[in-house]
């Protein structure tokens, strides 16, 4: 860790008071940044001086700030989640920035999440897609033992891989289409590789994607650019497979 | 009132669970239907149980702040989750988990719950590989295992190190199977401010929808508060920003006890603070210390040089590196329990040996098992924690060890509830970490998750039905009566007041200056004169909050000021209480340090005599001094001994 402090930056971020109305971006100076400062610590020195100044501080969303939770939600210079590679907003340091430069900041912006205000917008459609289908219909209890039926190494590990998506949105933001294709397909591919998702795996792909669908969500046309911000590296591949079981479903119509 | 019956059931220990839920009572499925049923909060806790009632046919409505329940903070457990299924044949039994339990809680806890919350371990763990969680597995397709801090056998489950996540995900997809079929009603982004009583029964929540501001009223048959911990007293921890007391805070306003709110757990592997710009800690998984030994330099100089960054910690020779964990403690070495380890930390730091520059910071290192191992198997099993480390602290752990430090983690204390997880509230359940009931006065790593998924799946769906049998007959609540307008009212008033002070500093000001106060005096080491000038620290802020506080925007519209706000002004009551509940306690056990009360080596010193309680604080009134009960731990089975794991 070797500290230094960062001066003269310009933060032009996007104001907005609410869906209903038009936003536009507003700069402000601030100073003395550690580089050891996390981007969302930043901001929060930013806002203090906003409260200070009897301003309005910048609504964005936030919870775990350890790149788990998938709430925070900034498009940064351009890019969702910032400057730096496989990694959330929360866990983007001052560190990759320069003295006296310009920073951008900006909402996730695809029609199927509005902004509510400022930076935040609204997810809830994610939150529909999975309600749609995304789980193994089992209740509590009266299932088998945890080692009943063996799950090959490979296949657990696949399965963990689709299954870090943290539901995020950054794969829609970057998305030209907004689609949110490698989002579903991460759900498909954890359950459908696994014996205890397998069983319902077609039905659940053709129901999550009609809702998708249905929410306004855009078509893939395999650009490969969400596979490039996605935090977690959520492979395109996902996509094959989401494309296989929903072929299946359609097949059995 | 007095203390209050605990309601643990007659029978041998290990009946009595199994005796219980032959005994209570059951709700038909026709009448399950006519009853609603609240849920505050949809962590592990939360939505394990609101899916399990909704599939046992109770109307369900869950709330929680964040924009989806996928987000609560369970999702950012990382080491595993205990179970007793002995898959290791290393001769684990539900006893052996309970017995375990018992004693890494110092003795504090109540028999019976740690009993059930075995019992019903390995039913969690198939739960969970049935609704698809990604356990770790072996080659042969087994269930793979790992050992956690405090125990001698392997039998934490684990998925990478996102346990947390993945477990939540499983719980998560069965409330949105259930909220898909409208069994139940979710409300994101909303935050409970009120539970309502009526006739000393609670019927209900009042919450503020925080994307509109507007204030409205629910009313239910029950309501269950699974709103998690309350660490974020301290300002920095590993818990995430909106983490909070508040719904636990209301409740014991309306009636219900808090129990051993000074049981606060530090973790002894979090990154050390950088600086004042800071605003919250991470933690490196409690598993790192099944491969990483804990180290500092043997000689005052060498510490001193890596202080001010001279040299590096590849500089220091073998024979040169104190690994005192493993001196001081043979046997258990790098994986005593947390409080153990966290002490050994602020010890050698306080003797002027720790490694960064602000000598608060101790190595973990990773170089011994990567020579054993090889550099694969140790990304293997924590490959996203060190990319983690390496994203914060700017530095590689492949090549040089971590620092760490410890770090406000978790609360075994709060809401006091009986054997059925019921508050002194009659209708008002309180379950996961929200509640005191089964970690005593310190917990195990990976027995948290076990504790809400076991509270959440297995034992509210039955012992609420206890409850609800007697009220089949009340018709759907309604929230036009006096008490919901009382207590909307009061709601209103609060947010009002705060909003028109008007003054000059914001909410985090006082955040952190309550942060500081807590941990300097109600921290990892306590004593007399410390906590009562922190009671008065703590009222001083107080009057300080409510006549300075500036709050700007409206209160009709996202207003993230006015959200911290509200749970800042309950953390710094909470925090009284903390401090009360500290000050009272005058032995050392568990997480709960006084320095009053050590043996000559200057361990930890339990006193049975006088500690073998449970304390019950009941609320008397804004700015009245609460009064504490107490209720009297028995134990039939587990013989107290002072903790040793030398
Ligand atoms: C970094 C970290 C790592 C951990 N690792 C482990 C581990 O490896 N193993 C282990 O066993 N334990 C671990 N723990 C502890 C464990 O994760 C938690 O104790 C547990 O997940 C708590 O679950 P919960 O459901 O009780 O609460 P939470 O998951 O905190 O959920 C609380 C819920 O309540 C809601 N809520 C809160 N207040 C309100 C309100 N006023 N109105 C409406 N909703 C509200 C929130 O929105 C949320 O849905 C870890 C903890 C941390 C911080
Ligand atoms: S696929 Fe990646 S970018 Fe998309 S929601 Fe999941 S984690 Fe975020
Ligand atoms: S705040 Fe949780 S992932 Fe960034």
């Amino acid at each position: 860790m070797s500290e230094k402090i960062l001066n003269n930056l310009k933060i032009k971020v996007w104001r907005q008071k609410n869906a209903q109305t038009k936003g536009q971006f507003e700069t402000y100076p601030i100073d003395n940044i550690s580089t050891d400062t996390s981007f969302l610590e930043m901001l929060d020195i930013l806002n203090y001086q906003l409260v200070e100044e009897g301003k309005d501080p910048i609504v964005f969303d936030h919870d775990c700030r350890e790149g788990i939770c998938g709430t925070c939600s900034l498009f940064i210079n351009g890019r969702a989640h910032g400057p730096d590679d496989d990694i959330t907003t929360c866990q983007l340091h001052m560190r990759k920035f320069k003295n006296d430069e310009t920073i951008t900041i900006e909402p996730w912006r695809a029609k199927s999440f509005p902004v509510i205000k400022d930076l935040m917008v609204d997810r809830t459609a994610f939150e529909k897609i999975l309600q749609s289908g995304g789980f193994v219909s089992v209740n509590t209890g009266g299932v088998p033992d945890g080692n009943a039926i063996p799950i090959g190494y490979d296949d657990a590990e696949a399965a963990m891989d689709a299954a870090s998506c943290i539901g995020c949105g950054a794969c829609v933001a970057t998305c030209k289409n907004s689609s949110a294709m490698l989002f579903v397909s991460a759900k498909v591919s954890h359950l459908a590789r696994l014996p205890q998702g397998q069983v319902e795996a077609a039905r659940r792909a053709k129901s999550m994607v009609a809702k998708m669908d249905e929410l306004g969500f855009g078509n893939c046309s395999n650009t490969g650019a969400c596979e490039v911000e996605c935090p977690k590296g959520i492979s395109i591949t996902n996509i094959a497979t989401l494309n296989r079981e929903y072929l299946k479903a359609k097949i059995a119509d | 009132m007095t203390a209050i019956n605990s309601k643990i059931p007659e029978g041998s220990l290990a009946e009595k669970w199994t005796k219980h839920k032959a005994k209570i009572k059951v709700v038909s499925p026709a009448n399950k239907r006519k009853l609603d049923i609240i849920v505050v909060g949809t962590g592990l806790a939360g939505a394990s149980a609101a899916a399990s009632l909704a599939e046992m046919g109770y109307n369900v409505s869950a709330f929680c702040y964040q924009d989806s329940a996928r987000r609560a903070h369970s999702i950012a457990a990382q080491g595993g989750i205990n179970a007793s299924k002995n898959y290791q044949n290393d001769n684990d039994s539900v006893h052996r988990l309970f017995y375990d339990t018992v004693k890494g809680g110092d003795y504090r806890a109540r028999e019976a719950n740690v009993h059930r919350l075995a019992e019903v371990s390995g039913s969690i763990i198939d739960q969970c590989v049935a609704q698809g969680v990604p356990f770790a597995r072996e080659y042969g397709g087994n269930l793979s295992n790992r050992s956690f801090g405090g125990v001698l056998v392997s039998r934490t489950f684990y998925a990478r190190g996102q346990t947390g996540q993945q477990l939540l995900i499983g719980a998560y997809s069965a409330l949105n199977r259930q909220i898909g079929k409208g069994a139940i009603k979710m409300y994101e982004r909303h935050e409970m401010l009120d539970i309502v009583k009526i006739d000393g029964k609670a019927r209900g929540i009042i919450a503020r929808d925080m994307v509109t501001g507007e204030v409205k009223k629910y009313g239910a048959h029950a309501v269950v508060i699974a709103s998690g911990g309350y660490g974020n007293a301290f300002f920095l921890s590993t818990n995430a920003m909106g983490c909070n007391g508040g719904a636990a805070w209301q409740a014991y306003k309306k009636g219900a006890f808090m129990s051993n709110p000074c049981y606060v757990q530090i973790h002894p592997t979090c990154i050390p603070v950088h600086g004042d710009q800071q605003s919250k800690l991470t933690l490196m998984s409690e598993s790192l210390r099944n491969d990483g030994r804990i180290w500092v330099p043997k000689k005052k100089e060498d510490a001193e040089k890596l202080q001010k960054g001279e040299i590096g910690p590849n500089d220091i020779a073998e024979e040169d590196r104190d690994f005192y964990l493993e001196r001081r403690y043979p046997s258990y070495g790098n994986l005593v329990p947390r409080d153990v380890a966290s002490r050994a930390a602020k010890e050698r730091c306080d003797a002027g040996f720790g490694v960064n520059n602000t000598g608060l910071a101790v190595y973990l290192d990773f170089k011994y098992s990567i020579e054993r191992l090889g550099k694969d198997v140790i990304e293997a099993r924590y490959g996203n924690l060190f990319q983690m480390y390496e994203k914060i602290a700017d530095s590689d752990p492949y090549t040089g060890p971590m620092q760490i430090y410890p770090a406000i983690h978790y609360t075994m204390g709060g809401t006091w509830v009986d054997y059925n997880l019921m508050t002194s509230v009659p209708g008002l359940y309180a379950i996961g970490e929200a509640n005191f009931s089964d970690h005593g006065a310190n917990r195990l790593g990976a027995s948290a998750l076990m504790q809400g998924l076991a509270d959440g799946y297995f034992v509210l769906p039955y012992t609420i039905g206890d409850y609800l049998a007697d009220e089949i007959q009340i018709p759907k609540i309604d929230v036009n009566s006096p008490e919901f307008e009382k207590s909307i009212s009061a709601v209103q008033a609060r947010l009002d007041k705060m909003m028109s002070i008007k003054g000059t500093k914001p909410v985090d000001y006082f955040h952190k200056k309550l942060g500081l106060v807590m941990w300097d005096y109600v921290g990892m080491s306590r004593n007399e004169a410390g906590l009562k000038k922190a009671i008065a620290l703590i009222a001083d802020i107080k009057k300080e909050f409510w006549s300075d506080v500036r709050i700007p925007g409206d209160q009709g519209e996202v207003n993230q000021e006015l959200e911290k706000a509200g749970r800042v002004a309950d953390f710094i009551e909470l925090a009284d209480v903390m401090t009360r509940d500290a000050l009272n306690r005058n032995e050392s056990c568990g997480g709960h340090f006084r320095e009053e009360s050590v043996t000559p080596d200057g361990e930890a010193l339990r006193n049975d005599e006088i500690g073998a309680y449970v304390s019950q604080w009941e609320f008397q009134g804004e700015d009245k001094e609460p009064i504490m009960h107490k209720e009297d731990l028995k134990f039939e089975v587990v013989e107290l001994t002072q903790r040793s794991y030398k």
